[in-house]
């Protein structure tokens, strides 16, 4: 199987739907010309044409409000938010219009867009490069969310997103562009949205995790396995709606877990986590439920000191996975 | 602001292709908006609905904009005060009632959202929310979507001068000037927004904004029915030609109060809505019927009756059908909500 990076992942993956269906198109601040400011739609525009790999006036809301009624005209448009920090003059389009466009009509209208934008810190981008604003839109009923972490998952979770007849929010990791690489087949694959994967079985803790830091928490895992502490990963995959049953799954394995996102901690993702093991699996449980998050801070500073301290890493994860297999 | 004299006004309508039969079906949109929404008006104050917000005052400038467009083929994103507009692309007193009532068999909503919130794919009225001006956004998209699949429709939205302020008026009339999109934007100024009259809305015209995105822009008297079709149509004739956008600015007054909920005497008095009263639109449309001889005091009677009796039929309809089941509130959140569970 040839290997791939994330970004690669990504761009092949709106190529290809673009080929499949002429009615799938990408439009946003610098996808055009450029190819996007980190080249994720590099040669969409050369290969689909300007309308296709459409660049926008600098106006996220206008970006989404647009791909919105293209999508309800039956339209199967990819809106790219430049960064996720710059997504929040279109929240209102996300969560009052493409959140509730079936329900409010009661099924008559649909709403198939797909919203990409990237996220997280580690690219020296200060507060308003590097934020994951996940915890924004997750709990509202009506959008599906995705954040890959291998570029497997972020390819065939990109075609599933696509093809899906609901908005799905799309979140990948900027670091992870070049960072990460992994193999990704030749031939059309969708990765279903809403099912969580496990990266590592294992019998002495449980790790569950999404996007970038479970790159840590797969070499802390190794290296902790020297040290015969036998660590069982799943990768959320989706975040929104989280796959329940392999989350109990994969805490009934170990009885001991630690949930981890470069997400501030109060009110991200992992509290939701948590709140679901402690009302089905309290008893079996052998330690506390461990989080391991962002500080809640606004967001991370550019200098290196600053940000080193906000971002995970192996070193940290590692810590708090021995901490939780010696309770 | 002259009235219209028979013999200048004839020419003009004939001038735009109004045939005669439109102009009585024109006529008896409106009336039929103005009586829906007078009874709506009394069916809250004797409790039979919770909420009603009126557009009486505007439905001469919404059913002539309805009459200049495609209405077979463009798509509609109406918003809240548009009875006259949404009766005049084909949607019934029956389902108006429907969504007045919050009946299961509401076809803008199935009674899960306010009166006023119009929604319906067969007559390709887009589902509307309550934050204003969202849907100028997604009238851009689905523009987009006609000059991406070469289609020769136009979308239409309308709006409050009020609404006018927000980012998605501005984000959205800038996308489509710049794309050259075959939109319509058609702002229903009627001079308050809630409390607020246009004076602390807006410091200029809304219709100039247009020169700022690069679009044609027109100011219109809104109680004009002719002028307002003629404005419309050449918008509609512009964006089909590959022209690009128009601003409408419809020049009207917001006769009754915001909404039920509302006093408007605590803000206005009666002396100046008793002016705009004189101005209202209604009448003078009729006026210029009679004058061309297609209508008289029979006729008149004859409509009104009618209408009663489509109004009661569709009222009594509509209160006897059954509401949503209480568990149907988990329906519809996602393409694939409830149905293992239904199994």
């Amino acid at each position: 199987m040839p290997t791939m990076s994330y970004i690669d992942a990504i761009r092949t993956a709106m190529m290809e739907e673009m080929d499949r269906d002429e009615n799938v198109f990408v439009l946003g601040e610098d996808v055009g010309v450029k190819g996007g400011v980190f080249t994720t739609t590099k040669g969409l525009y050369e290969q689909f044409g300007e309308e296709r790999a459409l660049d926008t006036p600098l106006s996220e809301s206008a970006i989404v409000g647009a791909a919105i009624g293209a999508a309800m005209y039956g339209m199967r448009p990819i809106a790219e938010m430049q960064y996720s920090d710059f997504m929040f003059p279109a929240t209102n389009q996300i969560i009052s219009e493409a959140a509730k466009i079936r329900y409010r009509s009661n099924n008559d209208w649909n709403c198939p867009v797909v919203i990409r934008a990237p996220i997280g810190g580690g690219v020296f981008g200060g507060l308003y490069h590097s934020q994951c604003p996940e915890s924004v839109f997750f709990g509202t009923p009506g959008l599906k969310i995705v954040a890959p972490y291998r570029p497997y998952d972020a390819k065939g979770l990109l075609k599933a997103a696509i093809r899906d007849e609901d908005p799905v929010l799309y979140f990948e990791n900027k670091k992870s562009y070049r960072l990460v690489s992994g193999e990704v087949p030749d031939e059309d694959y969708i990765v279903e949205i809403g099912k969580a994967n496990v990266l590592r079985e294992g019998d002495d803790i449980t790790v569950i995790g999404y996007s970038l830091p479970l790159r840590f928490i797969e070499q802390a895992a190794e290296e902790l396995a020297e040290e015969g502490i036998s660590t069982h990963i799943l990768d959320l995959r989706t975040i929104q709606p989280l796959d329940k049953e392999a989350i109990l799954e994969a805490v009934r394995r170990t009885g001991k877990v630690l949930i981890v996102h470069e997400d501030n901690k109060t009110g991200g993702v992992g509290a939701e986590v948590a709140a679901i093991i402690a009302e089905e699996l309290l008893f079996e449980l052998d330690a506390p439920i461990m989080r391991l998050c962002g500080p809640d801070v606004p967001a991370m500073p550019i200098n290196p000191p600053g940000e080193k301290f906000f971002l995970l890493n192996t070193e940290k994860v590692k810590a708090a996975m021995k901490q939780l297999a010696e309770f | 602001m002259s009235l219209l004299s028979s013999t200048s006004q004839q020419a003009k309508h004939q001038q735009l292709g109004l045939g005669d039969e439109k102009l009585v079906a024109m006529y008896s949109h409106m009336l039929t908006a103005r009586m829906f929404d007078e009874r709506l008006m009394l069916m809250q104050r004797a409790g039979k609905i919770n909420f009603h917000v009126s557009g009486i005052g505007q439905e001469v400038a919404q059913v002539a904009a309805a009459y200049a467009l495609d209405r077979d083929n463009d798509y509609f994103l109406p918003y809240y005060r548009d009875y006259g507009f949404v009766l005049s692309v084909g949607m019934t007193l029956r389902e108006l009632f429907l969504s007045a009532f919050a009946k299961a068999e509401d076809p803008n909503s199935g009674g899960r959202q306010m009166p006023g919130h119009f929604g319906s794919k067969r007559l390709r009225i887009v589902t509307g929310s309550s934050p204003v001006t969202t849907q100028v956004p997604h009238a851009v998209g689905f523009a987009l979507a006609a000059k991406m699949k070469k289609k020769n429709f136009v979308s239409f939205a309308t709006f409050g001068e009020g609404s006018s302020n927000q980012g998605d008026f501005h984000e959205g009339s800038n996308f489509a000037a710049v794309h050259k999109l075959p939109v319509i934007l058609m702002c229903e100024n009627n001079q308050y927004a809630i409390s607020v009259p246009v004076h602390k809305q807006v410091a200029g015209k809304i219709s100039d904004r247009a020169l700022g995105y690069g679009m044609h822009g027109e100011r219109v008297d809104g109680n004009d029915a002719l002028e307002v079709y003629r404005v419309v149509k050449e918008a509609r004739d512009r964006a089909i030609n590959g022209e690009g956008p128009t601003l409408i600015e419809a020049m009207m007054y917001r006769l009754s109060p915001h909404s039920t909920s509302d006093n408007d005497l605590a803000y206005r008095t009666k002396e100046e809505v008793d002016h705009h009263r004189a101005l209202d639109g209604l009448p003078r449309f009729r006026m210029y019927i009679e004058e061309l001889g297609l209508w008289n005091e029979e006729l008149e009677r004859e409509l009104r009756e009618e209408i009663k009796k489509q109004l009661d039929e569709a009222s009594n309809y509509a209160d006897k059908a059954p509401f949503p089941t209480p568990e149907s509130v988990l329906d519809h959140v996602y393409a694939d909500t409830r149905k293992e569970e239904k199994h």
